[in-house]
Order: C-alpha cells, then sequence, then structure tokens
C-alpha cells in the first residue's frame, strides 16, 4: 500500500475494495436464503392460523372438536364439528401403516447395514430409493384398482376400501422411508464399535443384536417417529384408497376417514371466509402442531443419541 | 486343528438364521411394489402410444390422451424451480460455507426438517391463505407453484449442503490462502466443484414436484380444461390431479386409460429419479480426491 514518502509505513489493512463489497452483499444475500427457511415455517403457521383462528377463538367448542364424532359442517341449520371420529381414522389408519412398515423396514435396514455387502448392497439402496419417490396419487391408484379387488375377492367383502387397504399402502409408503433413515442410524454407529465386539468373538448376529442396535437407538427413534410423521400426514392415498366414511372403526374392512383427506375433500366446496372453510382451517393448525413436534420429537432423539466414537 | 464346538455350530446356525430371516424381510418389502409396478406396466402399456401423450383429454378424460395435464405439469415443475433453486442454493451455501454452529443455525436446520414434515395438504393450505387469497395470485400457476417451491426446499437445500460440503476444506484454504474473499473463494472453487452434485438434487426435486397431488390442487391445478395455460396467472391441468379425478371421481371410466396415466406419471418420476441417482453414482466414481 502506498505510504508517505518519510514516515513510517502506513499500511492500509482497511482495504475496502469492491470485492469486499460484493462478498458482505453476497453474504448477506445467502443469510436471507438460510433465515428463509425459519421465514416459510412460520409464514405457514401465520397464513393457516389467518384463516382458522377466527373461528378456533370463535365458534369453536374444543370439548367439541376433541370428543364428537359428528362432523356435519354443511348441516344448515345444526352444522357440527367434532373431530373425534377424523382423529381415530388417522389414527387407525397410521396404527396399521406402522404395524407393517416397522418390522420390515428395521429388518431391511438391518440386512442393508449389516448383512448385505457390494453389490447387493448398493443396488438394494438404490431400489430402496426408488420405492420412497412413487407419488402418493398413484400409491391412491393401487389402493383403488389393484388392492381393492384383491381384498374383495381375499375376504368376501363388499368393500375393498376401508383401514386394512389405505393402512397397507400407507404402510407400504413409509417403508422405503424408514428403511433409509434406520439404515443411516445403523451406520452412523462408530465401526470401531463392531470391530471391538468381533475381537471378542461374537459373531455377526451377536454385534448387531447387543451392540449396534443399542448404540443407534436413538436414530431408530427417530426412525419410527418420522415414519409415524409421514402416515399421519399423507392425503392423496388415504384419502382414495380410505372409504371416506366418518366412522370409529371396529373392524380392519370397515371404512375411515382422516384428518387430511378431509380438507383434501372439503375445501373445493366449502365458500371462501364461511365457517365451514375456517373448520377445515382449524383441521389444518391441528395438524400442523402435532406434525411439528412430531418432528421436534425426532430430532431431539437424532441429537441426543449420535453416537460418539 | 480348529475344532468347532457345540456353541460354534449353535452360533453360526443363529447367524445363519437372521440373515435369511432380514433377506427375506427386504425381499418383502420390495417384492409387492415390483409386482405392482408389472401390473401397471400390463395393464397400462397397451394404452400409452404417441396419440395417448400428445391428444388432449375429452369427455372428462374418457377419451382422448392426456396432452394438457402433461403440459401443465411441466408448467408447474418449471415455474416451482425457478423460485426454488435460487432459495435453496442460497440457503445451502449459507448453511455449508457460512453459518457458524450457533442457536439460529440450529433453528434454520429444525425449520427445514419441518417443512420437510408438514403434511402435504397443510403446505395447500397455506398456498391457498397465502399465494391465492393474500397475494391475490387466483388459483394459478404461480400460487400452485410457489406452493410447490416451498414445498420442495428442503430437497434442494439438503442435496446442495451435501454437494458442498463434499469440496474438501484444503480446496478453500488454498485460495484463501491466495487472497480471495469468501464469495470468490466459493464462486471460483467450491461451486464449480459441487455443480453436478447441486444438479442431482435439482433433478430430484423435478421428481418430486411432478407427483405431488395435494398441494397444487387447491391453489392452481383443475379437473378440467379445455385448453392450455396462455400465462402463470391461469389455472392448469395436472398429471398428478388428472389422475386423482379419473380413478376418483369419474364414472365409467375406461380402465385401459387409468393405469396408462398412472403408467406414464410414475414413469415421469421413477426416471428422473434414476437418473438423478445414477448421476450421484457417476460423480462419485469420478472423484480424484
Amino acid at each position: 500500500m502506498p505510504a508517505d514518502s518519510g514516515s513510517i509505513a502506513k499500511v492500509d489493512l482497511d482495504h475496502r475494495g469492491r470485492s469486499w463489497y460484493v462478498d458482505k452483499a453476497v453474504g448477506g444475500l445467502v443469510f436471507v436464503g438460510g433465515v428463509s427457511a425459519i421465514v416459510f415455517v412460520m409464514g405457514i403457521f401465520v397464513f393457516i392460523s389467518r384463516e382458522g383462528f377466527g373461528f378456533v377463538f370463535g365458534t369453536l367448542d374444543i370439548g367439541e372438536f376433541l370428543t364428537s364424532i359428528e362432523w356435519r359442517p354443511t348441516s344448515e341449520n345444526n352444522p357440527r364439528y367434532g373431530a373425534l371420529a377424523l382423529i381415530a381414522g388417522t389414527a387407525a389408519v397410521t396404527g396399521l401403516a406402522m404395524l407393517v412398515a416397522v418390522p420390515f423396514s428395521l429388518g431391511a435396514a438391518i440386512f442393508i447395514a449389516e448383512f448385505a455387502t457390494g453389490r447387493t448392497r448398493e443396488g438394494l439402496k438404490v431400489l430402496v430409493e426408488l420405492l420412497a419417490a412413487i407419488p402418493s396419487v398413484v400409491w391412491g391408484f393401487i389402493g383403488l384398482s389393484i388392492m381393492s379387488p384383491l381384498i374383495i375377492d381375499t375376504f368376501d367383502q363388499p368393500v375393498g376400501v376401508g383401514v386394512l387397504n389405505s393402512g397397507v399402502i400407507l404402510g407400504l409408503m413409509a417403508a422405503p422411508i424408514m428403511t433409509t433413515i434406520a439404515e443411516d442410524a445403523l451406520k452412523a454407529v462408530p465401526d470401531s464399535y463392531r470391530e471391538a465386539a468381533e475381537a471378542m468373538g461374537a459373531t455377526r448376529w451377536q454385534v448387531v443384536w447387543q451392540v449396534v442396535l443399542p448404540a443407534g437407538r436413538n436414530g431408530l427413534v427417530a426412525a419410527l417417529l418420522l415414519g409415524v410423521g409421514r402416515g399421519f400426514g399423507e392425503t392423496m392415498a388415504v384419502l382414495m384408497a380410505s372409504g371416506h366414511a366418518i366412522n370409529i372403526p371396529t373392524s380392519p374392512f370397515d371404512s375411515v376417514r382422516a384428518l387430511t383427506a378431509t380438507i383434501a375433500a372439503e375445501l373445493g366446496d366449502a365458500p371462501r371466509g364461511s365457517e365451514h372453510y375456517q373448520a377445515l382451517f382449524t383441521l389444518g393448525i391441528f395438524l400442523f402442531v402435532i406434525t411439528f413436534l412430531i418432528n421436534l420429537a425426532a430430532d431431539f432423539a437424532v441429537r441426543r443419541g449420535a453416537p460418539r466414537g | 486343528m480348529f475344532q468347532a464346538t457345540a456353541l460354534n455350530e449353535r452360533n453360526r446356525r443363529v447367524e445363519f438364521l437372521f440373515r435369511v430371516l432380514f433377506g427375506l424381510m427386504t425381499v418383502l418389502l420390495v417384492a409387492p411394489v415390483l409386482i405392482i409396478l408389472a401390473l401397471l406396466i400390463r395393464e397400462g402399456g397397451p394404452a400409452v402410444s404417441f396419440d395417448f401423450l400428445f391428444t388432449p383429454p375429452s369427455d372428462q378424460g374418457r377419451q382422448g390422451g392426456i396432452l394438457f395435464p402433461l403440459v401443465g405439469t411441466i408448467w408447474l415443475v418449471v415455474v416451482a424451480l425457478l423460485a426454488s433453486v435460487p432459495i435453496g442454493v442460497a440457503a445451502a451455501i449459507y448453511l455449508s460455507e457460512y453459518a457458524p454452529d450457533n442457536l439460529l443455525t440450529r433453528l434454520i436446520n429444525l425449520a427445514i426438517i419441518n417443512l420437510a414434515g408438514v403434511p402435504s395438504i397443510v403446505h395447500a393450505l397455506f398456498g391457498v391463505g397465502a399465494f391465492v387469497v393474500f397475494f391475490r395470485f387466483g388459483i394459478s400457476i404461480l400460487a400452485a407453484s410457489l406452493t410447490l417451491a416451498i414445498m420442495t426446499l428442503p430437497v434442494v437445500i439438503v442435496s446442495t449442503r451435501e454437494a458442498l460440503q463434499a469440496v474438501p476444506m484444503a480446496f478453500r484454504e488454498a485460495c484463501w490462502n491466495m487472497g480471495a474473499t469468501r464469495w470468490e473463494t466459493i464462486r471460483r472453487v467450491v461451486l464449480p466443484n459441487a455443480i453436478s452434485g447441486i444438479l442431482t438434487g435439482v433433478i430430484l426435486e423435478v421428481s418430486r414436484s411432478a407427483g405431488e397431488t395435494a398441494p397444487i390442487m387447491f391453489t392452481g391445478a383443475v379437473t378440467f380444461l379445455p385448453f392450455l395455460p396462455a400465462g402463470v396467472l391461469e389455472p392448469t391441468m395436472a398429471m398428478s390431479l388428472h389422475l386423482f379425478t379419473i380413478s376418483n371421481s369419474v364414472p365409467n371410466m375406461p380402465d385401459e386409460i387409468k393405469f396408462g396415466t398412472a403408467l406414464v406419471l410414475i414413469s415421469m418420476v421413477l426416471l428422473m429419479n434414476a437418473a438423478s441417482i445414477a448421476f450421484r453414482m457417476y460423480l462419485r466414481g469420478k472423484k480424484k480426491w
């Protein structure tokens, strides 16, 4: 840097040239990009609340919402907003889906992470990733056109859509995602753990059962939670395969209606700003809060449990 | 000589048993889907032809092809990409190159997980509340694409961040030592080395957005339109919603058309996904560091 001749050289350390300003500008820009994720999540809450809160704090009877099975939003003189049957429907379908998905995805994750090697392993991982990509509307279509006739024939039922159909479809949908997350959790267990156990003479199964599974436990819990969240929030497949009748299910063949499916089916017919419209946004707020809590719990499980090696 | 004891034998049997059990579970996880795919191809394959792809649907979809929904889906995906790729890449650059390990970064990561975890129908409600009503875009491609963009943002962010973090730290340090600023380093060194990884993420996002139904069904996609959209402020048909409509709400729908539509949709999504995976593997094989 030029300095006055004769005096002590004053080095200009603060050379804020063009590149310095460009650097700062870009830094600000990408910061905005990063923070936008937070803004969007808050935006989701704000905008669905904007449409729904008037109803939540006005007409809605929270007790009725949680305990009544009467969902009659279009009734002219006596509309009812009881979500219990919808909650039960969602719970039944998600529960059955987890019964299907948990054992299989855990088994597959263990096989891929601990037993399979080389090409088998890579091939299975790709296949699982592709399965996770099948769109939900295609799953719904499979439920309607392939599963439903199958259930009618096999179990001699009058209708093929219901808890069983949508539960199995949802289980098949959730399993690849849960497999991927569970496999990641198992892979995150340091190899030194396995080597130590093998050096003691443990067989591979003993390593898996007594070392890897306990060490990866929290990641597996996260996989389960995210699977539940996925099942809970799935819309199109459940709408198409559940039968969509308001009902507390008593048998696996019963037709039920899920929270998500109710919004999808009714929002198109609810006049903007009407009580019905606001009630559907209220269901949305409910769904948002529940899935937010599930994700929070899953994040917590991952954070707590990340094994160190 | 080593003589296997009874305990060794038992361990070996137990191990074999579990290997077979877990292998079987993996097969059972994959098998139904492969069977379903085969069924879709068998039932829908004959319907898919050049004419099917390039004829607009008529008589509520009972006749004709799927041209309008196909073009509509391309509209929706392209506009969604234009919105989400810049934001997603910026967010990933921030998280990978700038973000300190503090509360804000944790919150951003949590927000990304939540954006991915919020049910698609809640994204739809948000799209209605924000874009259709508040910003007055109406039922339009713009509103639907922005909803899709926000929903699929985590896909771009996560894959871009991974691509950026795969660039070795030594590359950056070498560049900084030459006196380059942070941004100069990112532009000249980090991004060129990560660009193909970012591209795999973008392909993945295309595949995700093409298949989504719930977020577009009240924001921009309509069940039937006799013409193509002329701009982003008009509604459009879409493949996913079209499949839903013809399989759920139109009576006397020929099976062939339903299966054909499902086959085209699933092929689009899976082919793009497979392309993204293949590209990723090719890059991994090519990597020199």
